[in-house]
């Protein structure tokens, strides 16, 4: 007998890496084969846009810990270009042909990039996602630019932003929005954000959109178009617009699958073009999507690191279990990220949130615990600097409790309500297909 | 007597969501993980081997076993 195809991960990143390890826990001892578009072992992404970009670790010192013996066969630096779900064949960028009987869909996300028409392949205009634009980014930091640009106020700009700072480098940042991190955490506590800034020295230009770069006669970055006609000087431009799923080598497979995500059932099985699950094909992490009972079975795509841990796990599992144990997976989205000096941790989604009230500590401090409110419910609770609150808060809104949170503490101040200041998705920066959180 | 292996960096990687910033692993390793600000966990992912026996007590002191550790070898093929 031919020896079985076995079990394939494509996308050798942290949910790739975690399904495999999950696969072996759980006893699984056939082939194991991990397909990566990236030439490196599984690295880790969280530092390259914060101790890796000031300098305070090598970007090949990312590389992740391999917790379980792998036995793996790595098939790193040639990405998978299609899929042929009759023949159960992947067909990889070099030209092999590969076979499964089931297969994980780990490809992750890809950092939305500027249009070469309007000035995208100038030298000096980066993106941060992988490990090499993160050093690349470095060396350029290194060389002293006069002027930096940061396109975009999400997570990844307001942490490039603040190590830049660190560094004592020129910055702007520009958003469309009135503050930074306004689409997934509300101006209220952007707002914050914008202070930070202020306060570090770095310029905030809200209500900003960029519409071209120019270059020099070398075909550097000289400066920046707006759309209101104005300009702004930068010989380093960072373009942090977020990101789109990695599906385009899906296409022609008949799955749901598009720049948003490729679509699971609550078991992580990816659905064909008709809607119907593929026993034979599971996805997780960043280019999942998925539907989450805690908030309407919206469908969704979480670009945080905890996710693509738990989901790889969960994948992991139900690709061993009888068809008729398919378990849906059950998550609280979450992610952490630190900026000027501030540990930020959020659980639960804001989307559609409508109020917001402080619990803990106050805006003024920079030291606080907000929770958000959806229709009289907890949907979701930030910490600034007060991460040890958060557990309490995080069963409140799993459990599906009440908003504002009642408290009887007789210490607590008494608790400021507030709008938590979504801008209109329309001035959104680069709105994507299908609701994403952002990382 | 052969150490070889041991030469090779330990990979390190910290759940930042479940770290509390409870501090004990600062305390185990105070060479690998290092509080900034209030509660800004910075850790090294790579350290040398020889802190490996600091490593592991920092990874039994984390009350919500935050911290994952490769002490073993790499293994699979790379083609
Ligand atoms: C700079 C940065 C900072 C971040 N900071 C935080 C943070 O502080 N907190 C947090 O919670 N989250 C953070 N995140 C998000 C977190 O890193 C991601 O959620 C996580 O990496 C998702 O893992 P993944 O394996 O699903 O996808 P990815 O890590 O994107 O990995 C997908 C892998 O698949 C490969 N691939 C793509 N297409 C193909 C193909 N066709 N064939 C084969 N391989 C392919 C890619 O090369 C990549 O290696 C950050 C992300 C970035 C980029
Ligand atoms: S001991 Fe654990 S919870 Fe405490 S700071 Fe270290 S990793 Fe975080």
């Amino acid at each position: 007998m031919p020896e079985p195809a076995g079990i394939v991960m494509v996308g050798a990143s942290l949910a790739g890496l975690r399904g495999a390890e999950a696969l072996r826990r759980s006893g699984y001892a056939g082939p194991l084969t991990l397909v990566g578009a990236e030439p490196h072992r599984p690295y880790d992404r969280p530092p390259l846009s914060k101790h890796v970009l000031v300098g305070d670790l090598d970007a090949d010192a990312t590389r992740l810990p391999e917790l379980a013996s792998l036995h793996a066969r790595w098939r790193l630096g040639s990405p998978a270009i299609a899929l042929d779900r009759t023949n159960r064949t992947l067909r990889l960028a070099d030209g092999t042909a590969l076979a499964y009987d089931k297969l994980l869909i780990a490809t992750g996300a890809e950092a939305r990039s500027w249009p070469a028409e309007t000035g995208g392949r100038l030298s000096g205009v980066f993106t941060l996602r992988g490990r090499d634009d993160a050093a690349a980014l470095r060396a350029a930091v290194q060389a002293r630019p006069r002027r930096v640009l940061i396109v975009g106020g999400g997570l990844i700009g307001c942490e490039t932003a603040s190590c830049l700072r660190d560094l004592g480098l020129a910055v702007t940042l520009v958003d469309p929005n009135p503050t930074p991190l306004a689409a997934s955490l509300g101006t209220f506590v952007g707002g914050v954000i914008a202070d930070c800034l202020r306060d570090a020295g770095a310029a905030f230009r809200p209500g900003t959109m960029v519409r071209a770069f120019e270059g020099d006669g070398s075909g550097r970055v000289v400066r920046a178009r707006l759309s209101d006609g104005g300009a702004i000087e930068a010989d380093l431009v960072i373009a942090a617009l977020g990101a789109t799923r990695a599906t385009g080598w899906l296409q022609g497979a008949g799955l749901m699958a598009d720049p948003g995500g490729v679509t699971c059932d609550a078991a992580c099985r990816v659905l064909d073009a008709e809607g119907a699950p593929c026993p034979d094909i599971y996805a997780a992490g960043d280019v999942a999507r998925w539907p989450i009972p805690l908030y309407g079975n919206r469908l969704v795509s979480v670009e945080h690191w905890g996710n693509a841990v738990e989901q790889a796990g969960h994948a992991a599992r139900n690709m061993l279990a009888r068809p008729d144990d398919q378990r849906p997976y059950q998550h609280v989205p979450a992610f952490w990220s630190s900026q000027f000096g501030i540990n930020i941790k959020l659980v639960g989604l804001t989307a559609g949130a409508d109020a917001l009230a402080v619990v803990q500590g106050s805006r003024a401090s920079r030291r606080f615990l907000a929770v958000y409110g959806r229709n009289g419910r907890s949907i979701a609770a930030l910490s600034f600097d007060q991460a040890r609150w958060l557990p309490a808060y995080a069963q409140a809104i799993t459990a599906g409790g009440a908003f504002p949170p009642i408290l009887d503490a007789t210490d607590q101040p008494r608790i400021e309500t507030a709008a938590p200041g979504f801008p209109p998705r329309a001035t959104a920066p680069a709105p994507s297909r299908s609701e994403t959180v952002h990382a | 007597m052969k150490i070889v292996a041991d030469a090779k960096p330990l990979r390190v990687v910290v759940d930042l969501n479940r770290c509390q910033g409870y501090a004990q692993c600062c305390y185990a390793a105070p060479d690998a993980f290092t509080l900034r600000g209030h509660e800004i966990l910075f850790y090294d992912p790579a350290p040398p081997a020889a802190r490996r026996g600091a490593i592991e007590r920092a990874v039994q002191a984390c009350p919500v076993r935050a911290i994952s550790l490769q002490a073993g070898a790499d293994d699979g093929e790379t083609p």
